[in-house]
C-alpha cells in the first residue's frame, strides 16, 4: 500500500488541467464572464451570479435576497409572468435559481445552440422587471410555505438557525437566508425593488457559461446581450458589520417533541478563504477532512469504533465565504450515552487530536484523493462553473480558484495542528444540544 | 419578444439538439454483457453494476436484511477489516457506492485508469470476500436504527410509509425496505450472509460502463469481476396488487405544515401506451414551472412551494403518485384543485399547444441526462432493466413525437381515476377528515 502511495502521488497534477478549459474576460461594463469548455455533449449552462445574498439585506428585511429571486422569474417589460421559464421548458431545457449568504444566481441548462436566447432573457431581467402587487402576495405565500418545508417542519432546521444567531453577534450571517417569518410576512414591493434597484447590474454579476461552447462565441453574445446594459455607478461598496471579539462560550438547547435523533453540534468562529491568503483555509479543510472525513477519520476512529459512544461524528467547514464562517463538529450519541457524554468525548477527542499530531499516512491519503477529485471533476464542467461563481461573488478572484489546489497539496501536519490550536478555542464556540422535548417522550 | 420567440421556437423544431451515445454490446469470453460508451477524454472509468430484486427479496420476517447487507458491503473484505478497507479504498482514490432499492441493488463505480488493476482487486473482494464482521454488524445496525427512528417522526416519510401500505399490503412493495426496528434488530449474522447469497447472482446482473476504457479492457475486468459469482439467486416475489380504493386518509401529526402524498393505479413501463401516458403526466404534475399542478397550486394561489406528479413504474407493480405540502390551514384546498385538476385532466384532456410544448420540452430536455460518466452508466444499466433496446436513445425522441392529441386523452380518460385517487395526509390539517375506509 506504501508503494501504491508513491506511484500515485508521483504523477503531475493531472496532464491536461481544469485551468485549460476555463477562459475568462471583462466586459466594458465591469461584468465579469467565466467560460468552461466542455465538448462531450451539445449541452450548455448559463449562470448570472449576483454578488447580493441575505447577508447583504437592509435590517428588517430578512429573506428579501431571496423573495426577489422568486420574483425574477414573474415578468418585464418585454416578457409575461412565467414567460422565461415557459421558453425555456419549450426549448427543451431546466432552469432555476439560489440564494445564500453572499450571493443569489440564476441557471439554464439547455442544447447549446440556444445559448444567446438564454443571455437575451437572463440580460432583459436584470434590469427591466415588472412587478404588481399580486405577484407579490401570491409569491409571498410561496416563500412562506418553503420556508415551512425547509425549516418550520425540520427540527434539525430551526435548531440551526438558532444555533447560527447565537453564533454571530454582529454579522448578518446570524439571520436565515430565507428570513425570519415575521420578517417574510412584512416583505414588500419596496422592499424587493429596492434590493433590486441597488445590487442587480453588470458591474455586481458574473456570467459563468459551462459545456459546449467557443469562448469567443460566448463573448459577442455577452457583448450584444449584457454589454449593452450601463454599470450602475450608485453600486455600494460591499461593507459588512463585522464580528466583535467573541470572548464568552456560548451554549443553547433547543427541545422539540419531533425530535427522534438527539445530538450535539459544536461551531467555533473560523477564518475563511481570503484573495491571495488562502493557506489558513486550506488547512482548516484538510482539518475537517482529517477529523471527520468518513471511516478513517479521528473522531470516527475515536468515538464509533474504540469508545463505542457515537452512531454518527462528522466535521464541516466550507472556506468560501466572504466573511468569517464557522467550522462545525457534530456527533450523534449512541444508545444509552448522554448528551453530556457524547459532548465530553467530543471535547477529549479534540484535545488528543492536537496532542498526537496528524498521522502522515492518512494526510496522505487525503491529499490524493484531493488530486484524484480533480480529474473527477472534469466530468462535471457545471459543477467546475459553480466552483467559480461561488468563488467570484464571496471576494476571490480567479487565480485564486486556480491556486487552490496547490494550497492544499502544500498543507503541512504541523499547519493542521496550528490552525486547530487557533480556531477551536472555546470563547468562539457555540454548543447546541437538540433534544427530544421530555414532557412528550416520557 | 413574443414575435422574435416565435422565430426561434421554428428554428428549434427544426433542429433538434441530436444526443450522441454511441453504445457498444461488450460481451465477455466468460458470457457476461455489459453496455459500454467508450470516452477516452479524461482518465477514469465509471461503471454501474444492477441485480435485480433488491430489498423485494427479503424473506417475510428479515425485513431490513438487504437493506443492512448493503451498507456492510463496504466494512471489510478478506484481511481488511472495516478501517484498513477504508485506508485501502482512500489510498487508490476511487469510489464504490451502493443502494438498495425495492428492485434492485446498485454497485456504482469510478476509479482512476492509472490504478484500474488494483481497484478491481479490491472490488473483487468487496464483492466476494465481504466480512461481515459481528462489530461492524451492530455498528450499522445502530445506524440504522437511528436512521429509522427519525425516518418516523418525520412527516414525509410518514405519509410514504401509510400510502405503500395502503397499497400494496403485505407485498414487499408495501413496507419499508429498511425494515422496521424489531425486524432490524433482530437480523444476525446468517441472515446477512443469506441476503448477500440473494442478491448477487449473475442471472439478474446487468453492467454499464463509461468512460476510459476499451471492449477488450472491460471483458477482462468483467470475468475477473463477476464469473465467480453464483449462477442464480433467490426468487423474485410476484407481483404486487395495488389495492388503494380512493378517498383521504390523515396521520395526525403535530408540525405546522402539512405533507401529502397521493396516488392511484398506474401503468406498466412497457405498455403501448406508456409515452402517451409520460406525456399527459408532464402536462399534468410533471417536474418543470410548466405543469398544470404548479400553475394552479403554485403560481394562481400560493398554496405551496411545490406540487408534483409522476409514474411510478416498478418491476412488480405501478402507480401514478405524486406528492405536495402546505400549511394546516390550507392544505384542504390545495388538495381539493389537485382532485379537480385530476377530474378535469381526465374528462378534457389536453389541448394541441399544451402536447406540443410538452413535446417540445421532454425531447429536447433529454440530451442534457447525459451529462457525465457516472450518470451515463446509471442510465446504460437501467436501460438494461428495463428491457430497453440498444438503440433506444436514439429512437427515443421519435416516440415521444409519434404521440397524437388522441392518444394522450384516451390515456387520460382510461388512467386517470379521480374516486381511487387516494391522499394521505400527514399534520393537523384544517378541515379535513379521514373518508379512506
Amino acid at each position: 500500500m506504501a508503494a501504491t502511495i508513491a506511484t500515485l502521488t508521483s504523477l503531475p497534477l493531472a496532464a491536461q488541467s481544469i485551468d485549460d478549459a476555463v477562459t475568462s474576460f471583462e466586459l466594458d461594463n465591469g461584468m465579469q464572464v467565466v467560460v468552461v469548455e466542455d465538448h462531450r455533449a451539445p449541452v450548455v449552462q448559463q449562470m448570472v451570479w449576483y454578488r447580493a445574498g441575505s447577508a447583504d439585506e437592509p435590517r428588517g428585511a430578512s429573506g428579501v435576497a431571496h423573495f426577489l429571486e422568486h420574483l425574477l422569474f414573474k415578468g418585464t417589460e418585454t416578457m409575461a409572468p412565467g414567460e422565461l421559464s415557459a421558453t425555456v421548458a419549450a426549448n427543451g431545457g431546466n432552469d432555476n435559481a439560489f440564494t445564500s449568504y453572499d450571493y443569489t444566481a440564476y441557471f439554464q441548462r439547455v442544447a447549446s445552440d440556444r445559448l444567446e436566447l438564454m443571455m437575451k432573457m437572463e440580460a432583459d431581467r436584470m434590469v427591466n422587471i415588472r412587478l404588481s402587487e399580486a405577484d407579490i402576495e401570491t409569491e409571498r405565500e410561496v416563500i412562506l410555505e418553503e420556508r415551512n418545508s425547509r425549516i418550520e417542519n425540520n427540527p434539525r432546521a430551526l435548531f440551526g438557525e438558532q444555533k447560527s444567531a447565537v453564533q454571530y453577534l454582529n454579522h448578518r450571517y446570524g439571520v436565515p437566508v430565507i428570513g425570519w417569518k415575521h420578517e417574510m410576512e412584512t416583505l414588500d414591493l419596496e422592499d424587493a425593488l429596492s434590493f433590486y434597484r441597488t445590487y442587480y447590474a453588470p458591474n455586481n454579476a458574473i456570467l459563468v457559461v459551462s459545456g459546449d461552447v467557443d469562448p469567443e462565441d460566448v463573448r459577442r453574445m455577452a457583448e450584444t446581450h449584457y454589454g449593452a446594459i450601463p454599470a450602475n455607478p450608485d453600486l455600494p461598496e460591499r461593507v459588512r458589520t463585522t464580528e466583535p471579539p467573541q470572548t464568552a462560550a456560548r451554549r443553547i438547547t433547543y427541545k422539540d417533541p419531533r425530535v427522534a435523533q438527539p445530538y450535539v453540534s459544536r461551531s467555533y468562529l473560523a477564518p475563511e478563504r481570503d484573495p491571495g491568503a488562502q493557506e489558513k483555509a486550506a488547512a482548516l479543510t484538510l482539518l475537517s477532512e482529517i477529523l471527520g472525513g468518513g471511516t478513517t477519520s479521528y473522531l470516527t476512529g475515536k468515538l464509533q469504533f474504540d469508545q463505542q459512544v457515537a452512531v454518527y461524528s462528522g466535521v464541516f467547514y466550507n472556506g468560501t465565504s466572504l466573511d468569517d464562517t464557522t467550522f462545525d463538529v457534530v456527533v450523534v450519541p449512541a444508545d444509552g450515552v448522554t448528551l453530556e457524554q457524547a459532548e465530553a468525548a467530543m471535547d477529549a477527542a479534540l484535545r488528543d487530536f492536537i496532542t498526537e499530531g496528524v498521522d502522515p499516512d492518512q494526510l496522505d491519503r487525503i491529499k490524493m484523493q484531493l488530486r484524484a477529485a480533480e480529474i473527477y471533476a472534469r466530468d462535471n464542467v457545471d459543477g467546475i462553473g459553480n466552483r467559480y461563481g461561488r468563488a467570484l461573488t464571496t471576494g476571490l478572484t480567479i487565480q485564486d480558484v486556480q491556486d487552490w489546489p496547490a494550497i492544499l497539496q502544500a498543507v503541512t501536519g504541523d499547519d493542521i495542528v496550528a490552525v486547530a490550536r487557533e480556531v477551536l478555542q472555546p470563547e468562539t464556540s457555540v454548543t447546541g444540544w437538540l433534544m427530544r422535548d421530555q414532557e412528550v417522550t416520557q | 419578444m413574443k414575435t422574435l420567440l416565435a422565430c426561434l421556437l421554428t428554428l428549434v423544431l427544426a433542429l433538434p439538439a441530436a444526443a450522441e451515445v454511441k453504445i457498444k454490446e461488450v460481451v465477455s469470453p466468460g458470457g457476461i454483457t455489459a453496455w459500454l460508451v467508450e470516452d477516452h477524454s479524461i482518465p477514469f472509468t465509471a461503471i454501474e453494476f444492477g441485480f435485480r430484486g433488491g430489498t423485494s427479496l427479503d424473506a417475510p420476517d428479515k425485513r431490513g436484511a438487504v437493506y443492512l447487507m448493503t451498507g456492510l458491503i463496504e466494512e471489510g473484505a478478506a484481511d481488511l477489516d472495516a478501517r484498513a478497507y477504508a485506508r485501502e479504498l482512500e489510498s487508490l482514490a476511487a469510489s464504490f457506492s451502493y443502494d438498495a432499492s425495492a428492485d434492485a441493488v446498485t454497485v456504482s463505480v469510478r476509479m482512476l485508469t492509472e490504478n484500474r488493476d488494483q481497484v478491481a482487486d479490491l472490488l473483487y473482494d468487496t464483492l466476494h470476500k465481504t466480512r461481515f464482521d459481528q462489530e461492524a454488524i451492530d455498528r450499522v445496525r445502530a445506524q440504522v436504527i437511528s436512521g429509522l427512528r427519525s425516518d418516523a417522526k418525520d412527516p414525509g416519510d410518514i405519509a410514504g410509509r401509510t400510502f405503500r401500505a395502503m397499497t400494496y399490503g403485505d407485498h414487499p412493495y408495501g413496507s419499508d425496505g429498511k425494515g422496521s426496528i424489531d425486524s432490524v434488530s433482530a437480523l444476525t449474522r446468517d441472515d446477512i450472509v443469506a441476503a448477500h447469497r440473494a442478491v448477487f447472482a449473475r442471472d439478474r446482473l446487468y453492467v454499464g460502463a463509461v468512460g476510459d476504457i476499451t471492449a477488450e479492457e472491460l471483458s477482462k475486468l468483467l470475468d475477473q469481476l463477476l464469473l465467480d459469482l453464483p449462477e442464480t439467486g433467490a426468487p423474485i416475489p410476484g407481483k404486487a396488487e395495488v389495492i388503494i380504493d380512493g378517498g383521504i386518509t390523515v396521520v395526525p401529526f403535530e408540525t405546522p405544515q402539512s405533507v401529502a402524498v397521493f396516488g392511484q393505479p398506474g401503468i406498466d413501463r412497457d405498455d403501448e401506451d406508456f409515452f402517451a401516458a409520460y406525456i399527459m403526466n408532464n402536462i399534468l404534475g410533471g417536474g418543470s414551472f410548466e405543469s398544470r399542478l404548479m400553475d394552479e397550486v403554485r403560481e394562481k394561489r400560493g398554496l405551496t412551494y411545490g406540487v408534483y406528479s409522476y409514474l411510478v413504474p416498478r418491476d412488480l407493480a405501478n402507480v401514478y403518485m405524486g406528492s405536495v405540502a402546505s400549511s394546516n390551514d390550507r392544505i384542504a384546498e390545495a388538495i381539493e384543485v389537485i382532485a379537480a385538476e385530476w377530474e378535469r385532466m381526465r374528462r378534457d384532456g389536453v389541448t394541441e399547444k399544451e402536447l406540443n410544448d410538452s413535446k417540445t420540452y421532454l425531447t429536447g430536455a433529454y440530451p442534457l441526462r447525459f451529462d457525465g460518466n457516472s450518470q451515463i452508466a446509471g442510465i446504460l444499466t437501467g436501460m438494461q432493466m428495463q428491457g430497453l433496446p440498444i438503440d433506444y436513445i436514439n429512437t427515443r425522441n421519435d416516440k415521444v413525437n409519434a404521440v397524437t392529441l388522441e392518444d394522450v386523452n384516451r390515456v387520460a380518460a382510461e388512467l386517470l381515476d379521480p374516486d381511487r385517487l387516494q391522499f394521505v395526509v400527514v399534520g393537523m390539517p384544517e378541515g379535513l377528515e379521514t373518508t379512506t375506509n
